[in-house]
């Protein structure tokens, strides 16, 4: 605030200063002009009278010549005045007006306003750096979680973009280099309800500039950061970086257990992406030859794990030195019927197009399928705006980097128990992938489920609470039963439970007693979770689902039953 | 040298000097208070204040305030003058030039405030 008034302060300087001096010329000037009153006698004008008159000639409202008419000298001199002081209006308001309109002067009233909106944030909010594909997503799902971030970007039409869109929370945006540590200030890092710094933008030294920023100014926040290449990974990491995300590399890890395990990958799949195609319709990769176009980081990191499994892979690459390509490379972009045709593509299982540009990908898996029908596609996607081609192409697994970070991030934030799940799970075997899968699909039929966690404390669950107070016990099946038809269960299945020593169970079982300050994480159909939380909350609903016996809940029955009982005992 | 500078303290020192020419005299003789003289006292107090407009350093902040104290004061003393020649049947009478007066002194210290400021930071930053 302060810095829009000393910039407007500053600027304006000359403009009153003209318009002072033409006032006091003017009133000057008929001061010592000699007039002439309605009986003749020589009259001067008062200073007042003076300053009346300038300030309706200056503004050119003009009421007439008073108190008496003016002399011809009078009229002389008036004339020039009259010039003299509209001239130095439309100059000071003009002078005004560009001074709104300066982009200089406009970015430091949004700076002012977004650091002002920022200062009054009650709750606690995430800094997020970079609005790319993955920024913007995080941004969007956290609003719908109703947790609060600001957003900062160097581009401007992407901030403008964003107070177009209808989000249930407002979210303050600035442009501005996120390199400059007292923009990052400016955004919050150091206000008491900022809860972590997430970088985002495509540059992985600028995520490191933030993340060493973060660190060192705000040591205690939880910082999370993308990173696209090895070098800059271990960077960040040196420095106790929270979260580090390759978007490659996570892909790669996933594609992997594909082969090893297609149930782990389904209930990994499930967890933690946007997918919303129906159950049925997974298959498994063959293991087969795999070709693979582009050998960029996303290429170097599938070929690394497909290697890994002990699948022969054969690349196609447009510059085999400078990627550092392995021998019996083919030096070519891919898109063409011949290099695929030298490359095998009758013979082989799978393809995966991983070049940088959308347009190259879509065209080598359309030429790879005409050569081929049987081929099992994986495609890299660049661009969020091409969403509606690549969904048209039949690509088996459409691989999106700003989709994997950008969910990455909002289920760390958003669930954090899914974080220990999927930490314990891939250290189970194949026989338990396969177990888990089929009582998920056992209670969803087809559709995809929906995780989500039920705290036991008296602010999220005070019917539970409630009851253990009383010494009852509530177990994690009385929690998922149905509250409107007890004898039948919810749709959903419990997936872990931490209890609040920090004891971790996998899957627990239905009879496993809860207790308060446990974590549940539950996955299972949209609805069942609504059932739930309403169980959780009412006592009475849970009271008869532990007890199979509804309790009068006004005074004067519990009196009556109270009554009643101790005279049967009687 | 520099022209700023220059105007800079031309304008301060002239405020103080015009309200200094206005104000000596006998308190409440109107022969010895020239009105053109609170005219230009004020006009150029104005423009002194308006000169440091959007100085930040706390110097300026000082020199600012120190400023609107003394419009303030004069403007004053104008107000009471209009009123009493044009608003009242009474006139001009030597107690009502007497508060003008003192009124317009009051203004003088401000400014005087102002010029000390001003002598000070310019011994400080010997350049």
């Amino acid at each position: 605030m302060h810095n829009i008034i000393y910039l407007l302060l500053r600027r304006m300087r000359v403009p009153l200063v003209v318009v002072i001096l033409a006032y006091a010329i003017s009133m000057l000037g008929l001061v010592l002009i000699p007039g002439m009153d309605d009986q003749g006698n020589i009259w001067h004008m008062s200073f007042f009278h003076a300053f009346y008159f300038v300030s309706f000639m200056g503004s050119t409202i003009g009421f007439g010549e008073i108190p008496y008419p003016f002399t011809d000298p009078q009229r002389i001199w008036t004339t020039v005045a009259m010039y003299i002081t509209v001239i130095s209006w439309l100059y000071a308001i003009g002078s005004l007006f560009s001074l709104v309109q300066d982009q200089a002067f406009r970015r430091v009233v949004a700076h002012t306003n977004f650091t002002r909106e920022v200062r009054r944030i009650r709750k606690p909010f995430y800094l997020v750096c970079g609005l790319g594909d993955a920024g913007r997503l995080v941004i969007t799902e956290l609003a719908e979680h109703g947790i609060r971030s600001v957003i900062i970007d160097r581009d401007e039409s992407k901030i403008h973009s964003l107070q177009l869109e209808e989000l249930p929370l407002r979210i303050p945006g600035l442009v501005a280099d996120v390199t400059d540590s007292s923009v990052l200030i400016a955004a919050g890092l150091c206000n008491q309800h900022c809860a972590g710094a997430i970088a985002l933008t495509g540059n992985d030294h600028t995520n490191l500039t933030v993340a060493i920023t973060s660190k060192l100014l705000a040591p205690e926040l939880a910082v999370i950061c993308r990173a696209e290449s090895h070098d800059a990974q271990a960077n960040i990491a040196s420095f106790g970086t929270d979260t580090i995300i390759n978007p490659f590399d996570t892909f790669a890890e996933r594609f992997a257990m594909m082969f090893k395990s297609p149930s782990m990958y389904l209930v990994y799949e499930w967890m933690t992406s946007l997918h919303e195609a129906p159950l049925s319709e997974f298959t498994a990769p063959p293991r087969g030859t795999w070709v693979v176009c582009g050998y960029g980081r996303f290429g170097k990191a599938i070929q690394k794990s497909l290697s890994f499994k002990g699948i022969k892979t054969i690349i196609v690459e447009l510059d085999p030195e400078g990627t550092d390509a392995p021998e019996g490379t083919i030096a070519a972009r891919g898109t063409e019927a011949i290099t695929l045709h030298e490359a095998g593509i009758q013979q082989a299982d799978g393809l995966i197009a991983g070049t940088d540009s959308d347009a190259n990908n879509l065209s080598i898996i359309m030429t790879a399928l005409e050569l081929n029908e049987n081929l099992f596609t994986v495609s890299r996607q660049n661009g969020n705006n091409n969403d509606a081609i690549f969904a048209a192409a039949d690509i088996d697994i459409t691989m999106h980097e700003g989709r994997i970070i950008g969910k990455r991030v909002v289920d760390m934030l958003t669930t954090p128990l899914l974080t220990n799940f999927l930490r314990m799970a891939i250290l189970q075997n194949d026989d338990w992938a396969n177990v888990l899968v089929s009582r998920v699909v056992g209670v969803l039929s087809d559709r995809p489920p929906e995780s989500w966690s039920q705290i036991i404390s008296t602010k999220h669950s005070p019917a539970v609470v409630h009851l253990l107070k009383k010494g009852m016990t509530v177990t994690v099946k009385d929690l998922l039963t149905d509250p409107r038809d007890t004898r039948s269960a919810l749709p959903c299945v419990a997936l872990y439970l931490k209890h609040q020593n920090y004891d971790e169970l996998l899957v627990p079982d239905d009879d496993t007693p809860l207790q308060t300050g446990d974590q549940l994480l539950i996955c299972g159909n949209a609805t069942a979770e609504t059932h739930m939380r309403w169980t959780a909350r009412n006592t009475h609903a849970l009271n008869y689902i532990c007890s199979g016996y509804d309790r009068p809940s006004g005074s004067l029955w519990r009196w009556l039953s109270a009554r009643r009982s101790s005279k049967s005992s009687a | 040298m520099n022209l700023e500078k220059v105007v800079f303290a031309f304008f301060i020192v002239l405020a103080l000097t015009l309200n200094f020419g206005f104000f000596i005299g006998e308190l409440d003789d109107g022969t010895h208070h020239n009105i053109y003289e609170l005219f230009a006292a004020l006009v150029v107090s104005l423009i002194a204040t308006i000169m440091k407009f959007g100085d930040r350093a706390h110097i300026g902040a000082v020199l600012l305030a120190t400023s609107l104290v003394a419009d303030l004061q004069l403007i004053a003393a104008v107000i009471v003058w209009t009123i009493t020649v044009h608003a009242t049947d009474v006139g001009m009478t030597p107690s009502i030039m007497a508060s003008i007066v003192s009124l317009s002194g009051g203004a003088l210290l401000a400014n005087l405030t102002s010029v000390i400021i001003l002598v000070t930071e310019t011994v400080m930053f010997r350049r």
